[in-house]
């Protein structure tokens, strides 16, 4: 399960997984690292959720697994084993085999994400078809009823042949993830899956996924922002900043025993329903930094108000506490002083004079 | 979908009437409608005659009624051409429909072509060089592009014959042969718009979400571009075409008629301004404006078909 | 609530501005069984209207100077109808809005304008909300303009607004695209104050930004109520959100108010279910608490807003609903410490309470004068 420098690379067990993945666009402006570095592994059936905000380079790391990412412009290092190949340096037909059978993906907007000129049914029969031509048309509709069904969605036989905008948003996304179990996946990627809907909705989806993952057994990487989404799910959790992983650990490990500024920032800058209402959220200062000129070093070190002059070296990702192997974070603060920096006032958060707007 | 249908042909009926009133309230502005109509050294006779067939001395809305029924019962005549003008139109319209269909059918494949081949190779030299072309297409006059092919192709090199038409029936090599120049000078202008439309609506289509929903399941570029982004972005040519069609037909190609010299409804309407022949331009813009509405009716119709949000 | 209950009448010090000749007590924004109701038309040959959407179905309450109200509800709730209302970007199809004292539901635009000036709104979506055409110093010359201020000043007066929320001097000639999300709302916020107003009026401001960036936003807004004396409408999705800058929330389901709470309150004492459905929806950024509380689902989709359901419109998805539910559509009942609630069984309410429960003048006019039963 942990990644680290030093651990010769090895495919034994994991479901997944990533090596210092590296994603490059070429612009006009010149080149965007938006994954600089990135690695990590998944288990069969546990949750892992990949979080961080816009410029972070997590939905760039989903969908580079899946290889939609491909481009004339756009350039790849590193590694990504799955079922013992490397999904990065495949080649299109064979990516293609993998992509909606062995992983499957859930975007974020259900409102766009289905072709509006198609009926639901065969939107699902296609995926089924085309990675086993042996099923016949109306075997696979039997198949699209029954997905529909165990994601929730009532009446599924006749709802086979309604269009998408037919459907609610929450409809809509049990939709996606219906087609994304249609051939049973061993890992589903699910982009932003709640962020667009409602928060009653937004719980029965989250208790659709809980649910399916029991009975399939089937991984999920949760790319999300959303910190309650995570404390709801996840068992391990990734945290991105500006192109890095920057702390990895489990669930416990990053909401109790955070070791990064960032997830500090992160944290405090949440509005809790079940506390105390404070006078300031202890936010993070600044803005995230341009992925054209990354900040020389650590990428958090502009905005992190306990920077020192180390920080202008990149810290390495590794343990850095003896009794936590698998708990990873790229900071070079010495572990004994961060339990006293991390708090603000009654709380996890980012300490911070004033606030900064670059 | 079938309330949809009916609600646009209902729709469609009013405007038809609408035009019609309108029609005959524009021509209502000639002064001395009657001698006007008579043409050249009318006799008392004749003139007494045109008063009493169009209602000269009745109030206006039994002209509306006289006019209206002389059209569609096929009795309205051209005083100075002594034709009856229904039936002439009815001979033209094959000339017209020749050209308008096969040229329909050029430039709607050939846009599709070109528009699919620029998208694909978007950036690149073919896509430039696509590009250029449309640019030519749209920029240059239809009637210089015809005069020019019709006198070096047909005059100085005689490949092909310079102008006329020949009946389907009587030869149909020589009725071919005779359109060859006037169907490409005719596309040439809706291929260069067809190809850019359908090249950027290719282009935008492809970052769609449900695109990418597309390559996530699995599917090769092959079927994402045929079943989901071409399927997507056909559906506005549909619309231009439909409507551009309809144009062409209604007597919009009086340019390259005229140069080619065909005896379509274009250039009969064409012949009929110049003379100041009133009849003629009253029934053919009616003519051209019911097919246009028609047209168009069956286009957006075919349209809800298409796209499934669209059944208001 | 408003006229009726004693708890609520005194108003903050330093209330009245000039022009004000609103008697000592006026609320600052009044909302009297408030309906908008949007018409459907379809037919085959004419379009005739088949019925109506019932966005906001009979809403009253009261925001009293230097409050913060936050209004949550889910899509179709009618809460960005209701505040669009607010400011007359929609008509009031029923009832009456009146800005201290003033009746402005159906004002027209000359007598409005004055009142317009002391009520401002910030939208929802920075990018959309900023004309991409012009810049900022543009942007907000416009409201200066409004407010009467001679063109020398201009400049001074930006640079200060520019300076209230956090950006500084050289963003004043730049285009909106040359900004961030989180920027490009401070530059909504500072529109909305160069008119010097009293109330603003915010749709999810933060909705559209990164957490870290909303929390930045957050605090600004909190510093400039401080600091300006201003009274906030507050509408969002997010029940953390609002429930860190307000003082009251309301509650609001298919057109309805269902609860209207004192912010401390509403976690801990959430009396309608429907609010303990949102409630228990939120999934708390806190495995341990996450792990340990009994969260109740709750099931469905909202029902269609052109035909809610009788009697309460909640009763579909309530696992509280009983026959009077279906029927009796439930009045807004007043408990303690003015916390109101339409429902026949609320919930977390001790018997006594209910006792000394009054029938509020808020309530619909179409609800019966059922009393709760726990």
């Amino acid at each position: 399960m942990s990644v680290d420098a030093r651990t010769p690379p090895t495919d034994g067990g994991h479901l997944l997984e990533v090596e210092g993945l590296k994603v490059s666009f070429r612009t006009e402006d010149g080149v965007v690292r938006a994954v600089d570095g990135v690695s990590f592994a998944i288990e069969p059936g546990e949750v892992v959720a990949i979080v961080g905000e816009s410029g972070s380079g997590k939905s760039v790391t989903a969908m580079t697994l899946m290889g939609l990412t491909r481009s004339p412009n756009a350039s790849f290092e590193g590694r990504a084993m799955f079922d013992g190949r490397d999904l990065v340096s495949a080649t299109d037909d064979q990516l293609r085999k993998v992509r909606g059978a062995g992983i499957a993906m859930v975007f974020q907007d259900p409102m766009s994400s289905l072709d509006p000129v198609h009926r639901i049914g065969k939107q699902i029969v296609e995926q089924i078809r085309v990675h086993d031509k042996s099923v016949s048309k109306a075997q696979a509709l039997d198949r699209a009823a029954e997905l529909m069904e165990r994601v929730g969605i009532p009446r599924a036989r006749e709802r086979l042949r309604s269009y998408p905008h037919e459907f609610s948003g929450g409809m809509r996304q049990r939709v996606m993830i219906a087609m994304a179990l249609s051939n049973q996946p061993k890992l589903l990627i699910a982009d932003e899956p709640t962020t667009a809907l409602d928060v009653t909705i937004q719980a029965q989806i989250l208790d659709e996924l809980r649910q399916l993952r029991g009975e399939t057994g089937a991984a999920i990487i949760l790319v999300t922002h959303d910190l309650g989404v995570v404390a709801d799910i996840a068992d391990r959790i990734v945290v991105m900043y500006a192109g890095r992983v920057v702390e990895q650990g489990t669930l416990d490990e990053i909401f109790y025993d955070p070791q990064h500024p960032y997830t500090w920032g992160l944290l405090g800058s949440i509005t809790r329903i079940d506390r105390d209402r404070s006078q300031r959220l202890p936010a993070i200062p600044g803005l995230p930094p341009s992925l054209l000129r990354p900040p020389e070093g650590c990428h958090f070190r502009p905005r992190c108000p306990h920077a020192f002059d180390r920080c202008t070296q990149v810290p390495e990702l590794k343990a850095r506490l003896a009794d936590a192997p698998d708990h990873l974070d790229r900071c070079w603060i010495e572990p004994e002083r961060k339990r006293s920096l991390r708090v603000v006032g009654d709380q996890i958060g980012l300490a911070s004079e004033q606030a900064v707007v670059s | 979908m079938s309330r949809f249908v009916l609600r646009r042909l209902l729709s469609m009926i009013a405007v038809l009437l609408a035009i019609s009133i309108l029609t005959f309230l524009i021509f209502t502005a000639i002064p001395n409608p009657a001698l006007r109509l008579a043409g050249r050294f009318p006799t008392p006779a004749t003139l007494a005659h045109i008063n009493h067939q169009w209602g000269f001395d009745r109030p206006v809305y039994v002209r509306y009624v006289l006019i209206m029924k002389l059209i569609f019962t096929g009795q309205i005549i051209s005083y100075s051409q002594q034709v009856n003008v229904v039936h002439q139109i009815w001979v033209y319209l094959p000339v017209t429909a020749s050209l308008a269909i096969g040229a329909g059918i050029i430039w709607l494949t050939m846009g599709i072509l070109f528009g699919v081949l620029s998208a694909w190779r978007a950036g690149r030299w073919l896509d430039r060089g696509l590009t250029v072309l449309a640019l030519i297409g749209v920029s240059m006059p239809v009637f210089f592009l015809g005069a020019v092919m019709s006198y070096y192709i047909g005059f100085k090199l005689g490949w092909l014959p310079p102008s006329d038409y020949v009946p389907f029936t009587q030869s149909p090599w020589e009725w071919f042969r005779h359109l060859i120049m006037p169907w490409i000078a005719l596309s040439v202008l809706f291929i260069g718009v067809y190809s850019r439309v359908l090249r950027s609506t290719i282009l935008d289509t492809t970052n769609d979400d449900y695109v990418r929903t597309a390559r996530a399941k699995g599917l090769t570029e092959r079927q994402v571009m045929g079943r989901h982004i071409l399927r997507n972005s056909l559906i506005p040519i549909v619309t231009l075409f439909g409507l551009d069609f309809a144009a062409v037909i209604g007597g919009g190609a009086i340019l390259t008629e005229t140069v080619f010299n065909l005896h379509g409804v274009g250039q009969y309407a064409a012949q009929s301004v110049q003379a100041l022949d009133i009849p003629p331009v009253l029934v053919i813009t009616l003519f051209a404006a019911f097919v246009v509405v028609i047209l168009g009716a069956v286009t957006d119709i075919l349209y809800a078909y298409l796209d499934p949000r669209i059944r208001l | 609530m408003s006229e009726g209950n004693g708890d609520l009448v005194s108003v903050a010090a330093g209330a009245s501005t000039d022009g004000s000749d609103a008697p000592e007590g006026t609320p600052l924004l009044a909302v009297d069984h408030l309906r908008v109701l949007f018409p459907i038309k379809a037919g085959t040959v004419v379009n005739r209207k088949v019925g109506y959407v019932h966005a906001v179905d009979d809403v009253s309450f009261a925001l009293r100077e230097g409050e913060t109200l936050g209004i949550v509800g889910e899509s179709g709730c009618g809460k960005t109808t209701l505040i669009r209302a607010l400011v007359r970007l929609v008509d009031a199809t029923d009832g009456t809005i009146q800005f201290r004292g003033t009746d402005i539901t159906h004002a027209n635009r000359k007598d409005l304008q004055p009142i317009r000036r002391e009520m401002q709104m910030v939208f929802q979506d920075p990018q959309a909300s900023l004309n991409p055409r012009k810049r900022v110093n543009q942007i907000i010359a416009t409201p200066l303009r409004i407010r009467g201020v001679p063109k020398d000043r201009f400049e001074t007066e930006t640079r200060g607004l520019l300076d209230k929320v956090g950006l500084h001097a050289e963003h004043l000639n730049r285009f909106p695209h040359e900004f961030s999300g989180g920027q490009r709302q401070r530059i909504g916020i500072a529109r909305a104050l160069a008119v010097e107003p009293k109330l603003i009026l915010l749709d999810e401001p933060v909705s559209a930004l990164d957490v870290s960036i909303q929390a930045q936003v957050i605090n600004l807004l909190d510093e400039l109520q401080d600091d300006l004396h201003l009274s906030y409408v507050f509408v969002a999705h997010d029940l953390g959100v609002v429930r860190h800058v307000s003082d009251r929330i309301i509650v609001m389901y298919l057109g309805k108010l269902v609860e209207i709470s004192p912010a401390e309150e509403l976690y801990t004492k959430p009396i309608h279910p429907y609010t303990s459905a949102l409630l228990g929806a939120i999934p708390i950024p806190d495995p341990n608490e996450n792990r340990a509380r009994e969260r109740r689902m709750v099931t469905g989709e909202p029902p269609n807003p052109i035909n809610p359901p009788t009697g309460c419109r909640f009763h579909t998805r309530c696992p509280f609903a009983t026959e009077i539910c279906k029927t009796a559509e439930p009045p807004l009942t007043e408990y303690a410490n003015g916390h109101l609630a339409a429902c026949h069984h609320p919930q977390h309410v001790t018997a006594s309470e209910v006792v000394n429960a009054v029938r509020s003048d808020a309530s619909p006019l179409t609800a019966g004068d059922d009393r709760p039963v726990t």
